[in-house]
């Protein structure tokens, strides 16, 4: 297990260390480079510009600066930030948590939910409750998270007004007593998180349902019976923990989606996560800060997808071996 | 092992579709047709597609007005639905109805051919990858695996930025090359599967050429799954690229497309509620569909196996 | 014996209601087990021996329905009367089956012992840990080495053979009255096979636990058996003890299994095959379901369902030639028999 644990590890690190190449050469085969395009520059000096190039190396040949690059990123220096007026790595680090608790509150629910749902079709199969359900799943997967995301924010927010229209906190919210401020997170939590959850319960239910149905044919889930097992415990404890795999591995492979989905919902939300700032940066074009969230959001999806696979060893002991 | 009815895992997890690693064989086109056909809710997508697609093409044709004229600046601007405006008009007087029906043609096409360049690119570098194997295959795909790692959103964002402003073309191409990792792994493993076949060995026993191999023995096992994939990645495009031009760096802001009417509508949503949702509805129905006629070919196409006694 | 029997199956039917019509699979069988003795259950694929096992257990799913008017006996309850929790209780506890594949009935996520302890906790309420030391002490009664350490490994680490009795273990822990085996051996290499074989026989003896051992393969039948009953379309066609079985098989169909038994030793050309195909349980054939691929089928066997005719002392079988034994002429050869099964000419050959 150890052995399989350190493998994942070292398959990560190169990952990471192949989209940051990447990452230097897309930013080096675009025309100009950062001092030439965004609106300070054009108003500077040349030769001010031109030193500051020099100060950037960017005038040294591409191997250095390559190297160069390596290494200020081990040190987390990403560079100047024009919309943070600071460096951008200061601007990530504070909107990298609240990413971090949006999309880890909407797959947490997701998936709990998901799983409940596809269980209890399973258990259901041909009825008009898991034909009713399956159906609308179908649809709710369909929708687009900016979608989703509009439509909730107008009728639970607007109409309703069950929750604020925007942002992490409330603008009185360093006056808030503890416990309000609690509460008041919670609130701006709610709405984001829940567009999400719902997008990802809808998929993973269709996934866990079809998973479970292929499950539960199966002569061992037979054999369980033959023992004497019930029905209720043959699904939850043998069926599930079979069908569950499929589906971790379906939740590893579609991180990159979800925190690309977290990106559009930040926007609607004006949630101050890593994809609202990335998407700022664009307007600005800043870019060591939308190339910082690149790079956060590659070594995020390696984590999350590590993390995964150990799952998905411990859950299936065949998978430990290979 | 009985046939799975459900291999949606063999579309999100690229390792080999089960049934085909056990032996069973794809039925021909015309045995799949007729499955396919029996299944309503696929034909139901088919149709919603082909709608979608006439009122693109025939555009011009089927819009009351041009979607980028400003009718009556002040006294039509931001009607509600009505017989006159069944979609309503915009904060310019523009009616939603007929700037629906235009960005239409521009957000499937984006789709569409992005989708097909995407598919194109990944199968051939898969296919290659898968069949020559070895170390070169490795390295081939320790490559795409880091490429998939990225999140394509922040990749386009990263891009757009850098490029400067996309126009349609460049938006095809961007959406294009960041699209074909996933159909690569998934064509990789199924030519590994398809080259350890007896009749590749037979085929190369006889002298056959790799070409020949590739194409006509390997290829058509390739067809119907990346022909599963590609009908899913248009509806996931569709919605990508509306998402990307609804924070502004998609389609140019003056064509009609269904992400920029989003994003003009976000500024009143809560007042002039019907421009968000009726773009939507376009939005969700063509999703929808992409996801049954996907869902509906999977089955028709699964490999059949032989009854187990 | 003179006391009650272990186990009574009586008119028991089990249907399949599918698309393509009502299977009737099992169509009215009855037997009896005794304690302490092993009934083999034999019969070609499609006849509806496995069918009938997975009945007594209640294990039938939908589009399966066992039929009133069945009834299966044992310890003096019907057990197609109990409710769910009550056929629970028998089910792993006084009855236990083991399985044909060993390959996919153990549960791969879950040790080996794990599952095995399971049926105590079930059944016993046993704390994990006496569960545990059950399981283990099943796994060194069937035989396998090192049991601590197998106990804590995973299916895919054992072999086919370790699989099998790993489900015999299984099927040991609350000491059942009755195992019904479902072609416990077929999967396996003839080898592991005897080395099976043997170790259930072992069993039996010193726990003295009955067993419903059922199979396709005589030979399979002839080592453990001591009564055997021979089902054919959904009925059973024959019973009889296992000697007499060999020795004077009745039923044409019987006769026809032994033949086609090769046998080592003995000079053949060509193995004796029974001509045709087991018919499809959704069209069974009137009057005797066999007379398709019978040599000696004349136009009563077309007419009217034979009824179990007695033989001998506990031999039946249901063949008309039990009642008119003159007719046991073989009308036709082999080869020929399915070409004539139309038309079964009436009058003497």
């Amino acid at each position: 297990m150890r052995r399989f644990i350190l493998r994942r590890l070292l398959h990560g690190v190169a990952v990471i260390f192949i989209a940051t190449t990447l990452s230097f050469f897309l930013v080096h085969l675009a025309p100009g480079d950062p001092f030439s395009s965004s609106l300070e520059s054009l108003a500077t000096d040349p030769r001010v510009l031109a030193a500051r190039r020099a100060a950037y190396g960017l005038d040294r040949p591409l191997a250095e600066q390559y190297v160069r690059f390596l290494t200020r990123l081990v040190t987390g220096d990403l560079g100047p930030s024009i919309l943070a007026a600071g460096p951008a790595e200061d601007a990530l680090a504070a909107a990298i948590p609240n990413t971090l608790v949006l999309m880890g509150t909407a797959l947490a629910l997701g998936l709990i939910a998901g799983v409940a749902l596809g269980a209890w079709q399973a258990m259901r199969v041909g009825s008009r409750a898991d034909r009713a359900v399956d159906t609308a799943s179908l649809v709710v997967a369909s929708l687009p998270e900016f979608w989703l995301g509009l439509l909730l924010l107008l009728l639970l927010a607007g109409k309703f007004r069950l929750f604020p229209t925007g942002g992490a906190t409330d603008y009185m919210h360093d006056l808030m007593s503890p416990g309000e401020r609690i509460v008041d997170r919670l609130r701006h939590l709610a709405l984001p998180a829940l567009t999400l959850a719902l997008l990802s319960a809808a998929s993973i239910a269709r996934y866990q349902r079809a998973a479970l149905l292929d499950v539960l044919p199966q002569d061992y889930v037979r054999t369980a019976r033959a023992k004497g097992v019930g029905e209720r415990q043959l699904v939850w404890r043998h069926a599930l923990r079979n069908a569950l795999v499929p589906t971790i591995v379906l939740v590893g492979l579609s991180l990159p989606a979800l925190l690309g989905g977290a990106v559009f919902v930040e926007r609607v939300f004006a949630w101050p996560g890593m994809g609202r700032l990335a998407a700022d940066a664009y307007d600005a074009r800043d870019y060591p800060i939308v190339l910082g969230a690149t790079l956060v959001g590659t070594a995020l999806v390696t984590i999350g997808g590590i993390a995964t696979d150990v799952l998905h060893a411990i859950v299936d002991p065949r998978v430990r071996s290979r | 092992m009985r046939p799975s009815r459900f291999d949606a895992a063999a579309l999100h997890d690229a390792s080999v579709p089960a049934q085909v690693a056990d032996g069973g064989t794809i039925p021909p086109a015309r045995v799949a047709w007729r499955a396919f056909a029996r299944d309503r809710s696929a034909v139901g997508g088919v149709i919603i597609l082909l709608l979608l697609a006439v009122m693109a093409i025939l555009a011009d044709h089927i819009a009351p007005y041009n979607p980028r004229t400003l009718l009556d600046p002040i006294r039509l601007k931001n009607v509600a639905p009505s017989l006159d405006f069944p979609f309503g008009t915009d904060q310019f007087s523009r009616d939603v109805l007929s700037r629906v029906i235009h960005g239409a043609r521009v957000s499937l096409a984006v789709a569409f051919l992005s989708v097909i360049a995407a598919a194109t690119v990944g199968t051939a570098y898969g296919a290659i990858a898968g069949y020559i194997g070895g170390w070169i295959d490795g390295a081939m795909m320790r490559f795409v695996d880091a490429l998939l790692a990225i999140p394509r959103v922040l990749l386009l964002i990263a891009v757009a930025t850098l490029w400067g402003k996309v126009d349609v073309v460049g938006l095809v191409v961007l959406l294009g090359v960041t699209g074909w990792f996933g159909v690569s792994r998934l064509v990789r493993s199924l030519v590994i599967g398809a080259s350890e076949d007896e009749f590749v060995t037979a085929a190369r026993a006889l002298g056959a050429g790799h070409i020949r191999i590739l194409t006509l023995h390997i290829l058509p096992q390739v067809a119907s799954p990346v022909l599963v994939a590609a009908t899913l990645a248009i509806g996931n495009v569709v919605v990508i690229e509306s998402g990307l031009t609804f924070l502004g760096m998609g389609v140019p802001q003056d064509t009609p497309s269904w992400g920029g009417l989003f994003r003009d509508g976000m500024d009143a949503y809560t007042a002039h509620w019907w421009v968000p949702l009726f773009t939507g509805v376009a939005l969700v129905a063509t999703v929808l569909a992409a996801n049954l006629v996907a869902d509906g070919l999977r089955q028709a196409l699964s490999p059949r196996q032989l009854p187990a006694r | 014996m003179t006391q009650l029997p272990l186990l009574t199956v009586s008119d028991l039917r089990t249907y399949f209601y599918t698309g393509a019509g009502v299977a009737r699979a099992v169509d009215g069988v009855s037997f009896d087990i005794a304690a302490g003795e092993t009934l083999g259950i034999v019969g070609e694929s499609g006849c509806g021996k496995s069918v009938t096992a997975l009945s007594i257990l209640r294990l039938i799913q939908r589009p399966g329905r066992i039929e009133p008017g069945s009834r299966i006996l044992f310890e003096g309850q019907d057990l197609l009367t109990l409710d769910d929790a009550g056929i629970r209780r028998v089910r792993g506890n006084r009855i236990a089956m083991i399985f044909q594949e060993p390959m996919t009935a153990l549960n791969p996520v879950f040790t080996v012992g794990d599952q095995i302890a399971e049926v105590a906790r079930v059944h016993a309420s046993a704390s994990r840990r006496d569960a545990w030391s059950r399981a283990v002490e099943m796994l060194t009664l069937v035989g396998i080495p090192a049991p601590a350490e197998r106990a804590s490994q995973y299916p895919h680490q054992l072999s086919g053979g370790m699989r099998q009795r790993v489900l015999i273990a299984m099927a040991l822990v609350m000491n059942p009255a009755l195992i019904i085996a479902d072609e416990p051996t077929t999967a396996l290499d003839v080898t592991i096979q005897a080395q099976i074989l043997e170790l259930l026989a072992d069993l039996q003896q010193r726990l003295g636990t009955s067993i419903a051992m059922i199979t396709h393969d005589l030979g399979v039948i002839a080592e453990v058996a001591s009564r055997v009953v021979v089902m054919y379309g959904g009925e059973v066609v024959e019973e009889a003890r296992v000697e007499t079985l060999f020795a004077e098989p009745h039923h044409p169909y019987t006769e026809g299994l032994l033949h086609a038994m090769p046998r080592v030793g003995r000079r053949q050309e060509r193995l004796a095959v029974i001509p045709g195909n087991v018919p499809p349980p959704t069209a069974w054939p009137t009057g005797c379901r066999f007379r398709d691929r019978c040599a000696y089928a004349w136009e009563r066997c077309e007419r009217e369902h034979p009824p179990l005719y007695h033989i001998g002392a506990g031999h039946v079988s249901r063949c008309h030639l039990a009642d008119e034994p003159e007719r046991r002429t073989p009308k036709r050869t082999a080869a020929t028999a399915t070409a004539t099964a139309v038309s079964v000419g009436g009058g003497p050959a």
